[in-house]
């Protein structure tokens, strides 16, 4: 026991990575024989990720610095760092929440298919917390390709033509995607000789006017990478047909994969294009501001015009994103802290849509989720109230998380630039969206004149996870102060790039200590030979 | 050797690209290969092109007898190239069987899953 506490003191930063994994790879010896058992052991597994992602939270909240985690005691630049501060412990926390809530609902029938769901799910949720954790360029592409190779199946999981249809679109995009990943990669190895993340921001910093085209070209690129993963505007086209043809619990899982994209925009913003980042810093000036814009615009028409329920909510991802990175665009603090209260609200609120949509869809005979005149509901009351509160809080009306999102994120646009633009487009946006969930909602609950439908209902404890998402919606919404208080801190912290460099020391090295070493085993290693002789 | 490697890459790219733009699953997938290979090799070119650079094992030995820093053969690109080969192989595996599946299910090759119709 003792044993086991210490390696926890030690290596707990690790945990929030290592639980799902282990839980992951343990998971396909059940198989589908012993499903209950299974199904037990993802749901502990994900309870123990969610208490190791609190614990790193509170760790992260406790102390002004960063926690650096040599992974094999390799010593930065060289061995590959796992760095927690406000901004990973937050996004790991979110991660594992979502997932739990996903995987609550996925025990009650989504997983009956195929005995490899709770792998495949388990090893996304690690990919996607090694994802935020890294503090090494190569090793974010590697937790992208772990995450995105789980996805790719778990998109597809439950065949059909419409998911496989969806998967190739899906699938193709991120393969190009990875490849300039990895091409980014190697440009900005060639320049700068380091693939630590703290030790880049020194060598990028510190660029000779000379290297300036090939800088600006990598940062560009790594801007549409990212871009890819997180819906800007001309690269979001694969992914409603993606989120709205998925199962329910991984479309809900899926909510937090944008972020995936932001997060890694505004982890290597610091290194590559924020303030004092050299000659790349201004790379995003003038146009990421606009093109946020039109995709929120393009987010919105797409909600208005939708035909069915899933993509309705699959566009409201692209809005969100829309909507999150005009102020990951503005970078200031302020604008930052808004838009990671905005990152987390949007995520669950989704999150509990894509379930809603597909608890109405089981309820509605062979309406599905279609927009069109159905069938009367045989539903409980609380479906249509849950709906309700979901579309309110999307659509950003007081009092609730959206709203107070929407506002700090408006608050922040006086420091840009494009002041009058982002308040139009953000608030005719919110009215938009309002209309349309309103035209959406009366279609599903009202104009019923097609009589009962006859469903056999799924387990009614599919209820628990949409409705434990909006309480933690709620909750977000109360605690506000306290949350918007530990955000502003992360994005001061996000933006502080000297103590982030400082705090990881790359430079530690001393190549004349590695000399020595090797010579005085040298001599050790010719004594003993010599003694053996 | 830099401007042949470059336009070898170059060209990989263009047709890799020009194969994915292609509206059946196969090309893609050949496309997709191509411009992973392109990936693969202007990462181990980052290590910057050396002739007879020895391996760092040796360049270390040297250094630590004679003092003196030769080039030699960045062994991290080769190191990452590994890597990635490794995840790519996965990856065109899965996209092959995917479009196996498309062509069972959907009963075209055709990467929109229905035959366009003129």
């Amino acid at each position: 026991m003792n044993l086991f506490l210490s390696i926890l003191n030690e290596h707990w930063i690790l945990m929030p990575l290592l639980i799902p994994m282990l839980g992951a790879f343990v998971s396909p010896f059940f198989g589908r024989y012993r499903r209950a058992l299974q199904r037990l052991v993802s749901v502990l597994v994900l309870v123990a990720t969610v208490a190791a992602s609190a614990y790193t939270v509170a760790q992260a909240a406790a102390i002004e610095g960063w926690y650096v985690y040599q992974l094999g005691s390799w010593s930065p630049p060289f061995g590959i760092v796992l760095v927690v501060d406000r901004l990973s412990a937050a996004f790991v926390a979110m991660t594992s929440i979502l997932g739990l809530c996903a995987l609550l609902y996925a025990i009650w029938g989504d997983d009956r298919r195929d005995s490899f769901f709770h792998f495949l799910f388990l090893v996304q949720i690690a990919g996607l917390n090694g994802a935020f954790l890294t503090g090494d360029l190569f090793n974010l592409f590697v937790f992208f390709e772990i995450l995105l190779i789980a996805s790719y199946n778990l998109l597809v999981y439950g065949s059909g033509s419409k998911r496989v249809r969806a998967g190739i679109h899906y699938v193709v995009i991120n393969l190009v995607g990875s490849a300039f990943f990895l091409m980014t990669i190697g440009l900005l190895y060639g320049l700068t000789g380091t693939l630590n993340m703290a030790d880049m921001a020194t060598q990028m910093a510190a660029l000779p006017q000379s290297e300036a085209a090939l800088a600006r070209a990598g940062a560009t690129l790594l801007i549409v990478v990212f871009g890819v993963k997180s819906a800007l505007l001309p690269l979001y086209f694969w992914l409603p047909r993606a989120y709205s043809s998925a199962t329910a619990p991984v479309a809900a899982l899926f909510a937090v994969m944008t972020k995936v994209g932001i997060y890694a925009i505004l982890r290597t913003s610091v290194i590559l294009f924020g303030e004092g980042a050299g000659v790349a810093s201004d790379i995003t000036a003038g146009w990421l501001i606009p093109l946020s814009l039109a995709t929120l615009v393009f987010g919105v028409l797409g909600v208005a015009a939708a035909k069915r329920l899933k993509v309705l909510v699959a566009y409201l991802v692209v809005v969100s994103a829309g909507t999150i990175l005009v102020p990951v665009a503005i970078a200031t603090p302020d604008s930052i802290a808004g838009a990671l209260y905005y990152i987390v609200h949007s995520t669950f609120v989704t999150g509990a849509l894509f379930l809603l949509a597909d608890l109405i869809a089981d309820r509605r005979g062979d309406a599905e989720d279609s927009l069109d005149d159905g069938p009367a509901i045989a539903s409980p009351a609380w479906l249509s109230v849950a709906f309700f509160v979901a579309a309110i809080v999307i659509a950003g009306l007081p009092p609730t998380s959206g709203f107070i999102g929407k506002i700090l994120i408006l608050e922040s646009a006086f420091a840009s630039g494009w002041t009058v633009w982002i308040w139009a487009v953000v608030l005719t946006g919110s009215l938009l969206t309002i209309i349309a969930l309103v035209v959406a909602g009366a279609r599903i609950f009202w104009h019923t004149d097609k009589g009962e439908a006859e469903t056999t209902l799924a387990s009614p404890q599919r209820a628990i996870a949409p409705l434990m998402l909006l309480g933690i919606v709620a909750g977000w919404t109360l605690l506000a102060g306290p949350a918007h208080s530990y955000l502003t801190d992360a994005a001061e912290q996000l933006l502080d790039r000297e103590r982030y460099v400082q705090s990881i020391d790359p430079q530690s090295f001393d190549a004349s200590e590695l000399q020595k070493q090797y010579k005085k085993q040298k001599k050790k290693g010719s004594d003993e030979s010599g003694h053996k002789h | 050797m830099e401007a042949l490697v470059a336009s070898a890459i170059g060209v990989m790219v263009a047709s890799g690209v020009y194969l994915l733009l292609r509206a059946r699953t196969y090309p893609v997938v050949l496309g997709l290969t191509l411009l992973s290979y392109a990936a693969n090799l202007f990462v181990f070119s980052m290590g910057r092109l050396t002739l007879d650079g020895p391996p760092v094992g040796k360049a270390i030995k040297k250094v630590a007898k004679t003092g003196e820093v030769a080039p030699f053969a960045d062994p991290l690109p080769q190191a990452l190239v590994l890597t990635a080969i490794v995840i790519s192989f996965g990856m065109t595996a899965f996209i092959v069987a995917l479009a196996v599946k498309s062509m069972a299910t959907l009963e075209t090759d055709h990467v929109d899953g229905e035959e366009p119709s003129s």
